[in-house]
């Protein structure tokens, strides 16, 4: 029962992570139809990118935050770069420019940091007391913080002028742009969004595992199976499907081990898409 | 516009020079270029395969990383269970594996479109990934499994073991009647069909045509002879490996289709061959790093010559 | 004010504008009549920037602006009125017009301001105002489309054949507020197909065929003179 508890709480702990992973992906695609096959790289160089700011400043929450900005500068360079010129070919080619970008950030970080998984030590430390049960605070910290920069995000597209702009492109980026709004900015500003929150899903999860340069790849499978469980470009939807496959995934690695227990989160996508393609937390469409 | 024939004639003796050269560089090249260029035609197989999909049908998949990695331990069950290891027995148990996994992807392939039929194929590639790299007992897990390579012949006749040239010409003899056989169903009215369902799916199930079985098939097509990649790739290795089954291999293979130009066959292992030349090149300089320029030469040929090295020759090398 | 000089336009290999020439006066109401797919929506487009001009000059306010992207043809003067609408289904009627209101270089009053007046114009959006778009009738919908646009404060309007689809009554309305428009000194580039309509409101009219210009004349000429109109659309 101890067990059973202890993973309820992983699951949601790491479902709100994916969740962050996830909203930044799904952002992307909705507003430009790009699948990012680098946001697990922007995810690793964020943690990187927190190690690094954490030697110079000392203080976790300002690392945090400085990891988020540099990763934001570096996604909306990358895509003014290399995404601007492929925009309005086939998909298969942003498909593969975000596929080549993966492969030189991977190796980037490689060759800058060596193999060593490098440190990053947690804020807070100290269990939570519930009854006879002991969970950590940093954790729980890590869960809310997730939820809040998600809460933040949606509150920033349902009020104010640019989530405006952003929700009008994304519906119908033609008339966006016959309305003024300057759509390839807000391409590359939505680019940056996504990449600043995969950052910051970096640090917040690097405490708990050592940083490397390959730890992006399976939280980019994972998310673009939430993706689509969640529904393409459904916000909303990406949450609770991270949660649900998260959930999954801890309670199956009660009974296998946990290196086994990802096949969940793919077993989770191939009956979604046999079932109902759209999503499986997507209202039936009319 | 010179007549087809001229074209035609053009074309095969480039073939036959092409031929000619690689079936005397075993003879010439030290051991390391020797095994190089076997190797590269092995990918250059595997990336023939996926171009059936890619560049003939219009179906991007990551999922040829499963095909080859099961025609591969599909081939070492073989060799490690008969005694003595029999060739052609290899190949039969790897091309059935393929086949099993290809027939999964197939079914996939007619309800789903474009990214998800592709995130869908990725997803595969990760399952078998996982299962082999866990089901110790079996796989051999991480560590792959090693057997000893069987000789050429017909049990019970002649057996005569492979040495690394004739090793060499036997890949060279599968895969140019692969080439072949491809080219001859890329040009048959089957490949014509898939084709125009490239061009316009909606259009040609209009016309009547059961877009669905057509897909089935090349699915099961470009299974088959990414595993039979596979098969040979187990033979002159003498291992299996996890790695290979991972997405990341798919990935690379996609990168050659991309590299020598989708829709030609031959460029797919033109791409293979220059990637392979390239990382041998920067890996001299930069060690493990190589992938970072071989990425950003990849990244700048997607944003300006998305057509491939092959590619402006598209419609001469299909005639 | 706005003019095409001999426009070539392709959508891939399609050649849709053999050369079109056009020119739209300041608080002109100009029409552009043809059969469907001679190629009017495809002048508007070109015109806005959606698609690119291969060959031919466009000039707005003696400025080239051949091929410039739409949101700087938006932002410095024409207003686009699709056909089929296209207004944001998933935005409230009050965001669709945020998308023109909030742009820079106005104060909060003159926002204010210039919603007030299209609520004063267009009464039913008032008491949508919080409703999503797509939630809107189909005439509901074009008025929408058209607020949008003119709370860019345009100084041309291309209008896309507003009362496609709408019930009879309604073209009144279109009449209306494109009467509104005209006097606020707007001009108007209007592609219609209810001919009637085209002919009462226009100082000018194109008649389109294949692609060019057939035909040109006053409003006056062709209401008295229906030989033409008959000759090149059939009517």
């Amino acid at each position: 029962m101890d067990a059973f508890l202890i993973q309820t709480l992983n699951g949601i702990v790491n479902g709100m992570i994916l969740a962050l992973v996830a909203s930044g992906l799904t952002l992307i695609f909705g507003i430009m139809d790009v699948v990012n096959f680098a946001h697990g790289e922007l995810f690793m160089l964020g943690a990187y990118a927190g190690v690094l700011a954490l030697a110079v400043t000392g203080n976790f929450w300002i690392s945090l935050v400085a990891a988020a900005i540099m990763i934001a500068v570096l996604g909306g360079a990358l895509q003014v770069v290399t995404l601007r010129p492929l925009l309005g070919r086939d998909p298969l080619y942003t498909i593969l420019g975000t596929f080549g970008i993966s492969l030189v950030l991977q190796n980037y970080a490689l060759w800058q940091f060596g193999p060593v998984p490098r440190k990053l030590t947690e804020p807070l430390t100290g269990h939570f007391r519930f009854f006879y049960l002991e969970y950590p605070y940093y954790r729980i910290v890590m869960a809310l913080l997730s939820a809040t920069i998600i809460g933040a995000l949606w509150a920033f597209l349902k009020y104010g002028k640019y989530g405006i702009w952003i929700r009008a492109t994304t519906q119908d980026r033609v008339m966006a742009a016959a309305m003024g709004i300057p759509v390839p900015i807000v391409h590359t500003v939505v680019f940056g969004i996504g990449a600043a929150m995969a950052a910051a899903s970096g640090v917040l999860f690097a405490p708990l595992v050592g940083v490397t340069h390959a730890m992006g790849a399976d939280w980019v499978l994972k998310a673009f199976v939430v993706v689509v469980v969640g529904g393409m470009g459904n916000l909303a939807g990406s949450i609770l499907a991270s949660i649900f496959i998260s959930l999954l995934e801890a309670y199956a690695s009660l009974i296998v081990s946990p290196s086994q227990a990802v096949i969940v989160a793919f077993i989770a996508l191939i009956v979604t898409l046999l079932v109902r393609p759209t999503g499986l937390f997507v209202p039936t469409p009319k | 516009m010179p007549a087809p024939r001229a074209n035609n004639r053009g074309y095969w003796i480039g073939f036959a020079v092409v031929l000619a050269l690689l079936f005397v560089a075993p003879l010439v090249l030290p051991e390391f270029w020797r095994r190089f260029t076997t190797e590269i035609l092995i990918w250059g197989l595997l990336a023939m395969s996926s171009d059936i999909l890619i560049g003939y049908t219009g179906m991007v998949s990551f999922g040829h990383s499963a095909f080859f990695g099961l025609g591969m331990y599909g081939a070492a069950a073989a060799l490690l269970t008969m005694r003595p290891p029999n060739l052609w027995l290899a190949m039969v148990y790897g091309l059935v594996a393929a086949a099993v996994v290809a027939a999964f992807v197939a079914y996939f392939s007619t309800r789903l479109r474009d990214i998800y039929f592709a995130i869908t194929t990725l997803v595969f590639s990760q399952i078998f990934y996982v299962i082999i790299f866990t089901w110790t007992e079996v796989t051999g897990g991480e560590n792959g499994l090693t057997f000893r390579q069987p000789a050429l012949g017909v049990p019970g006749l002649f057996a005569i073991p492979f040495t690394p040239v004739s090793l060499h010409w036997f890949v060279l003899a599968i895969v140019t009647i692969s080439y072949l056989l491809l080219r001859r169903i890329t040009q048959s009215p089957f490949g014509m069909v898939l084709q125009s369902i490239r061009e316009n799916e909606p259009r040609t199930r209009a016309i009547g045509y059961a877009v669905e079985r057509y897909k089935i098939v090349a699915v099961m097509l470009s299974g088959l002879f990414a595993g039979l990649a596979g098969v040979l790739y187990a033979i002159q290795n003498k291992f299996a490996a996890p790695d290979f089954v991972f997405f990341l291999i798919s990935g690379e293979v996609v990168i050659f289709n991309v590299l020598g130009g989708m829709g030609t066959l031959v460029g797919p292992l033109a791409g293979a061959a220059f990637f392979l030349l390239l990382r041998e090149a920067f890996s001299r300089f930069f060690t493990e790093y190589y992938l970072i320029p071989v990425g950003i030469i990849f990244m700048l040929m997607v944003i300006f010559m998305p057509q491939g090295l092959l590619g402006l020759w598209r419609r001469q090398l299909n005639r | 004010m706005l003019a095409l000089h001999d426009v070539h336009t392709y959508y891939g290999k399609s050649h849709v504008l053999h050369g079109v020439s056009i020119e739209v006066g300041p608080g002109e109401v100009v029409g552009l009549l043809g059969r469907n797919g001679v190629g009017k929506s495809t002048t508007l487009k070109t015109i806005m920037g959606i698609v690119r001009p291969a060959q031919g000059r466009v000039v707005f306010e003696d400025h080239d602006v051949g091929g410039m992207p739409p949101y700087r043809m938006a932002r410095i003067g024409i207003g686009y009125v699709p056909e089929d609408r296209r207004i944001f289904r998933l935005l409230t009627v009050l965001e669709n017009l945020r998308t023109g209101l909030d742009r820079q270089g106005l104060t909060d009053a003159r926002r204010e301001a210039l919603l007030e007046k299209i609520y004063l114009n267009f009464p039913v959006l008032r008491d949508r105002r919080h409703q999503a778009g797509g939630t809107l009738s189909g005439g509901e919908q074009q008025m929408l489309a058209i607020a949008r646009a003119m709370m860019l404060e345009p100084k041309v309007i291309l209008l896309d054949e507003p009362t496609e689809g709408l019930m009879p009554r309604m073209v009144g309305q279109i009449h209306e507020i494109i009467r509104v428009l005209h006097g606020e000194g707007v001009a108007i580039l209007l592609v219609e197909q209810n001919v009637p309509l085209t002919l009462e409101v226009s100082n000018r009219v194109y008649i389109m065929e294949k692609g060019v210009v057939r035909h040109h004349a006053p409003a006056a000429e062709l209401r008295a003179d229906h030989a033409v109109i008959h000759q090149y659309l059939g009517i």
